[in-house]
This record gives C-alpha cells, structure tokens and sequence, in this order.
C-alpha cells in the first residue's frame, strides 16, 4: 500500500514520500522490539531468578453486598497477581455452604459472586470471611444486616422523597431568597458572591476528601487516589474550556455552571448515601434531613447570585433547581441498586473538578461585576462573605455529622 | 450535600456492640444444625426439628449449610482421616541380650502441604508426612528407640511427654536435629497413659502449629497390675479383651492458615468437618475408648463434649480407675490428654455428635459424628 502512494501523487516529490515511509519504519520498529521483549519475556522466562517459592499476592475487593430471603450474596473483585481460588467462606466466623458464579479461579480485575444461603438477622452485624486456596483471609463487614432495596416502585419513590428532600427542596428554598436579593448595592453582591464562592470552596474541600476517601475502598487496580486527581482535574479543564467558548460565563450562564457543579456532586453523594441505604443504613431521622436542607439552603443563594443583574423567567429557576439537586435522587437510585465505590469516587471527583471551575469563574465575575477588579477581592464585604460562607457549610455540617 | 455520604458510612458502625449478642445466638443453634446436616444423607433417621425464631425460619433449608464446601482430597494429603483413627503405629521389636524388649519407631520430618479443609492448602511441617503425626504405641516398661530423621528445611525435635534423661528431651542442646541430620532417642516407656510428642524446636508456637505433633500411648502392662489385671488387659493393644473395645486416635489441633496468630481451621486429625461428612461408624454392643489429645495453638483450652452420652475420663491415661466418671464433657489446655471410654449399648443405634463446647472451634470445622450401628456389615 505504500508502494501505491508515490504512484497515486505522482507530483509530489519521491523525497516526501521516502520520508513518510522513514517515518512509517520508525513507527514500526520500537513495536516489533516491544513485541520481541514480551516474547522473550515469556519464552524463556529470564525472571526465573525472582521466583522465590512465596505464595501469590493475593488481593479481593467487596464491592456489593445484597441481602435477602435466600441469604446473602456478595460481589468480589480479584486482584491478585495470579487468579485466585476461593475455597472457603466463613459467616461470623463459621465455615457457610456457598456458591460461586461464574465457578472456578477469579482472574485479575474479574468479579464473582458469591451466594450464601445464610439466616441473617435483621438489623444486626455480620462478618463475612473469605479463605482462599493458600490460606489467605479477607474480611468484609455487613455493620446492619437490612434488605437490600429491590427494585420495585415503593423503594424507588422513598429514595427519589429523600433525594428532593435534602437535595432540590433546599437549592429551591434558597433560591426563593432571590426577589430580596435583588435590589443589594456592590458591597451587598460583593458578600452574597463571595458567600458563594466560600460554600464552594467548603464543598470542594469536602468532595474531594470524601473522594480519597472512597477510592481508597476501591479495588487497587482502579489506583482511586490518581483516578480522582485525574478526573477532577480532566471535569475543572473541560468545563473551563466549554464555559469560556463563548466569552467568560455571566449571569444566567454562571449560574448554569454553579448548578451543574452542585448537581455533579450530589451525584456523587447521592451514590454514596444509595450505597449506605442498601448496607442498612435507612434510619434516617427528621432531625438529620433538616439538618441537610439546613445546610444546602447556601446553595440556592449561590446559585441566585450571579443572577441578580438579570431577571431570568420563572421557569430558569426550576431549571437550575433540578440540575443542581436532581442528581441527588438518581445517584440514590443508582447507588442503591448497583453500587461500588469507585463510581461514588469517580463522580465526586468529577464534582469536585465542577466545583473548582466555578469557584475560578465566580471570583472572576466578582471582579469584573465589582469594577475594581482584584482590590475587590480584598474589601470588606467580600472577605466576610467568604467567611460566613465558609463558616455557615462548617456550622452546619455539625447538624449532620453524627 | 456534604457530608451526607461520611455520616452514613460511620453512623452505621455499630458491629462492635452487636458482637456479643450474635456469637452467643450462633451457639444455640450449631448442634442442631450440623445434625439435620448430617441425617439428610442417613434416611433411616427421623429429620432434628429446630425450633427457630421467624427471622431465621424465612431463610428454609440454611440450617444444613454451615459446613464446609466440597471434599479434600485424602490421596493428594497421603492420609486418610478415617484411617488415621486407628491406625497405630507399633514400631519394630525384638529383644536385647538382657532380656529387655526393644521397640524401635522411625520417624522422619518432611516438608508438606496438605489439605487441611476443602480447597485450602497449608504448608505443613509433618512426622512421616502426616498431621498428626505417627500414633506412636508401645507397652509399659520396654526399652524405646526412635530414630528421627529430619528431611525438613528447619530444625526439628521430638520431645516426649515421658519420663527420660535430660540428654533424650528434644530441646534445643538435647535433641535438636539439624536438616538431613539423625538422632535416636532412647529411654524406658513409662508412665503408662495416653501422651504425646510435638518438635520442641523455637520458635514453639510456629513449630507446633505447624503440625509437628502426634499421640504417644504406652499401654499398661497386665504383669505390673495384678490388682486390675483384666481392665490392664482390656488396655493392652493385642488381647483379646483390647480387641472388644473399639479404639480411636483424636487429636485436637488448629491451623492458622494466614498466620496472624489466630486459627482459621479448627478440625479433630487435621481435617475440617472430616466426621461430620463421614461419620465414625461404632457397634452399638461393644465398648468405645478415644485416645484424645490436645494440641491447638494460640487459644488456651480446648474441649470434647459427646451427644445424648455419658463417659468415664481417665485423666492423661496414668492410672487404672476413671478420674473422672460419668461426664459429658471434659477441657484440655495444649497438651493436656487423656483416655474416653463409654459405650451406647442402651442407646438407639442413629449419629451421635461430638464436638468441643466452644462454638468457635466447633463452626470453624471441629466437629464429628459417631454412626452407632448393630453390627459392621
């Protein structure tokens, strides 16, 4: 084929095309050594040397428990550098018959679930304990045996209640504040811009951690720390880069991206709150869910903020209300029903990444609305807004954080 | 929404609380539950019904499930746990110019994984590639050599619970054999009794759970007790008054399988549930006499509790008469022994369980059953 192409463009120069074809070797050539090394590698095994008669490394990953009727069923993920066996499976510290699908040694990065038809009790704790063929034990924790949400219509519309309760209701409520808003000097939209970016800069700091914090329990194979630096970093240059397509976001456009970065880490919230529902973590009391919409009430206001120059129709409002808290519900529904921790790390890092360009664009709409561009960023009302911002997510927390 | 996911995932740790109730709830139920096991394969008996709360009934037929899974592979190990029961190794004998009686025992250490509960290999130290290792027994009074050979890659020992020299103890400087070295203990058999011999080779626990332990019996002899001459027959291997009891070798051991100094696998002969799958078949008319020694390491007592039965316990063997009668149970520390004997002559013939009154030991794979039947087909 590369003899063809000279022929084709008989006109260009034969000097053009040897280069290509130079090109095209070099390409080639470092291939074909990878390909030699990985044959020779495995050919004749030059590691031998390493091989010290230690058993494997062996790693397993719990990534979704279900209770029900029949028992208890477990997905696991092997990581280990050879398939693993599983040979025995203990429940609270008794050998339990299982069953294993698929059957057989569980490769690298491949899951298997394990169905034991145990006699779990309601709301108390379990342990299970896995053995496998060298002897080596992983444990996982069921903390409060509770059945495992099914699909049906009830459990689906008691999540999707919760998710509107903690997540659209108080973006909604806060946003209510707006008609008051209006009307605010610069030093007032000075502190109600810096009050957003502070709630900002509290969920960043929370989303992030909470990610780390989840990648950690994920399969070492997803390597979680890199894979949530990666991912906030890849979500904070993407949306930059499509929110500045078009000039430097203003307004309504501002408050689009705020609403999205709320709404990608309630996502990612909501995830993990679906996950604590199907381990058994439902007894969710009035006072908690206040606390929730207590603390998320900010985020209406944050979102409103940038608007208050324009008057965007009712329906906008709506809008950014469920963007911004609508994604609570589906990661509740997802997390519930098909969960594991990565996907929770993986959107609050994406959520994190949202939250970051926000932070970037409002700071810049502070200046440039402000008109004294960075000396803004240091008068008075912009550095109590970012305090009380800063300040009322912490207060609040304190609600929640049992 | 902050946090929300954090507070979830600690408000739910509440296991710490909960543990105690739960491991005394799994006592209450094990018996029972290894028996329908059990039975299913047994359709002469009538199913054990289990009075159940209703949050256990739902789940049906879970009650037979807490057993292990699949079978071990009794060719691969090179031993078989039923025959381990019975079989004892007697050595060779002859006689020294004096008149005295010379038993000779080989024993060799030897580097081995082994089967220890279906699917889970264990890199075991062994005598004679077994675990237990050989059930040594001679006859009160004989001179005793055995030649230990070490083909394992450490140092190893035997040290008898016995009466000998200090030379003959098998601790490091009196005994200790190097790998590919020799050494021959000698000494007299005595005390009479049910004993054992385990490597004495530091460091002690990693040697001993590893396997390297075994029973050691020296049966009483008839000529030395004219008071109890037909029960000191009755004990000596080879008469016929031995011949009516059916004799069985137990040794209590656990291995810790990923070595964090807690044992995975508790078993009676090594291997996990090996009874409970194959019950120990015993004729209802003739009496029964277990050999039974304990050798777990890491948990400080052990037990053996017999089903629907009484017996007579004879204190590590050493004398004649029970030191203790009519008992159900019995505890043993680490290398504490001692002799069983009970019949089920007034019982119907049907399985009778055994197992240590720990629920722990015994849900983590110790435990058996007798088949009490007529007669041996």
């Amino acid at each position: 084929m590369n003899e063809a192409s000279p022929i084709a463009t008989a006109d260009s120069t034969p000097v053009e095309a040897r280069k290509s074809r130079t090109a095209l070797l070099w390409l080639i050539l470092p291939l074909a050594a990878l390909g030699l090394a990985i044959s020779w590698l495995l050919i004749a095994d030059p590691l031998k040397n390493f091989g010290n008669g230690a058993p494997p490394v062996e790693n397993l990953t719990f990534e979704r428990t279900i209770l029900s009727s029949d028992g208890i069923r477990i997905l696991v993920r092997a990581g280990g550098s050879e398939p693993m066996a599983i040979a025995q499976v203990q429940v609270d510290g008794a050998y339990w018959r299982f069953t294993q699908e698929p059957v057989g040694p569980i490769g690298r990065g491949a899951t298997a679930w394990l169905h034991l038809p145990f006699p779990w009790v309601l709301g108390e704790a379990h342990a299970i304990n896995v053995v496998t063929n060298t002897g080596a034990t992983f444990e996982h924790e069921i903390a409060v045996a509770v059945p495992t949400p099914t699909r049906d219509a009830t459990s689906l519309a008691s999540q999707a209640l919760l998710g509107v309760l903690v997540g659209v209701v108080p973006v909604a409520i806060g946003m209510m504040f707006y008609p008051a808003l209006r009307g605010v000097g610069r030093n007032g939209m000075n502190f109600l811009l810096a009050l957003t970016v502070g709630l900002l800069a509290f969920l960043f700091v929370d989303a992030t951690a909470e990610a780390f914090e989840l990648a950690g329990e994920s399969a070492a194979l997803f390597q979680g720390q890199a894979m949530v630096a990666l991912a906030a970093a890849a979500s904070f240059l993407l949306l930059m880069t499509a929110g500045r397509r078009r000039g430097v976001p203003t307004g309504l456009a501002l408050a689009i991206f705020i609403a999205l970065g709320i709404g990608l880490h309630n996502l990612g919230e909501g995830l993990a709150i679906g996950a604590a529902f199907a381990a058994g973590a439902a007894g969710l009391g009035t006072f908690l869910v206040l606390g929730f919409m207590l603390h998320n009430i900010t985020e209406g206001i944050g979102i409103s903020a940038p608007m208050l120059k324009v008057r965007p129709p009712l329906w906008t409002f709506v809008g950014l209300a469920l963007l911004a808290g609508g994604p609570a519900v589906i990661g509740l529904w997802i997390g519930s029903l098909a969960y594991a921790p990565q996907w929770s790390a993986l959107f609050l890092a994406i959520g994190a990444g949202a939250i970051l360009q926000v932070v970037v664009e409002v700071t810049a709409y502070l200046m440039r609305s402000d008109g004294r561009s960075s000396a803004a960023l240091t008068a008075p009302a912009t550095v109590a807004g970012l305090a009380v911002g800063v300040a009322f997510m912490y207060v609040t927390a304190m609600l929640v954080k049992v | 929404m902050p946090k929300v996911g954090t507070w979830f995932r600690e408000k739910i740790n509440r296991r710490g609380l909960l543990w105690g109730g739960i491991s005394a709830a799994g006592g209450s139920v094990i018996c029972a539950s290894g028996a329908s096991l059990a039975q299913s394969g047994h359709s002469g008996h009538a199913a054990v019904s289990v009075a159940a709360p209703a949050s256990i009934r739902d789940h049906g037929a879970a009650h037979g499930a807490m057993i292990t899974v699949g079978e071990v592979d009794d060719a691969r190990n090179g031993f078989d746990p039923a025959k381990l029961l019975t079989d004892w190794e007697t050595g060779s004998v002859s006689t020294l110019p004096d008149g005295e009686i010379l038993r000779t025992f080989e024993v060799e250490a030897v580097d081995k994984e082994i089967e220890i509960a279906p699917g889970i290999m264990f890199p075991a130290w062994t005598y004679n590639g077994r675990v237990p290792g050989p059930s040594l027994r001679a006859t009160e009074g004989e001179r005793l050599r055995i030649v230990f050979r070490n083909s394992g890659s450490h140092p190893h020992s035997m040290h008898f619970h016995g009466i000998h020299a200090a030379r003959m103890d098998g601790v490091p400087g009196a005994g200790l054999v190097d790998p590919g070295e020799e050494f021959v203990y000698e000494f007299n058999a005595r005390p009479f009794g049910c004993h054992l011999y385990h490597c004495h080779a530091l460091p002690l626990k990693r040697h001993i759970h590893k396997g390297m332990y075994g029973l050691f019996v020296i049966d009483p002899d008839p000529a030395r007790h004219p008071e109890l001459a037909d029960v000191t027959r009755s004990r000596l291997l080879g008469t016929p008054e031995n011949a009516e009891w059916q004799e069985f070798a137990m040794v209590m051991n656990g291995f810790d399988t990923n070595f964090d100094d807690e044992n995975e696998v508790y078993a009676v002969n090594t291997v996990a549930h090996a009874y409970m799958k194959r019950p120990i078949r015993i004729v209802r008319d003739r009496p029964v006499r277990v050999y039974l020694a304990n050798i777990v390491e890491f948990d400080p007592i052990n037990s053996f509790h017999l089903h629907a039965n009484f017996f007579d316990y004879f204190e590590q063997g050493t004398t004649l008469t029970p030191t203790l009668r009519t008992v159900d149970l019995i505890t043993q520390v680490q290398a504490q022994r001692g002799i069983l004997e009970f019949t089920y002559r007034d019982h119907e013939t049907g399985l009778y369980m055994f197992h240590p009154h720990q629920s722990e030991f015994t849900e983590l794979g110790w435990a058996g059953m007798f088949d009490v039947v007529e007669a041996v087909a």
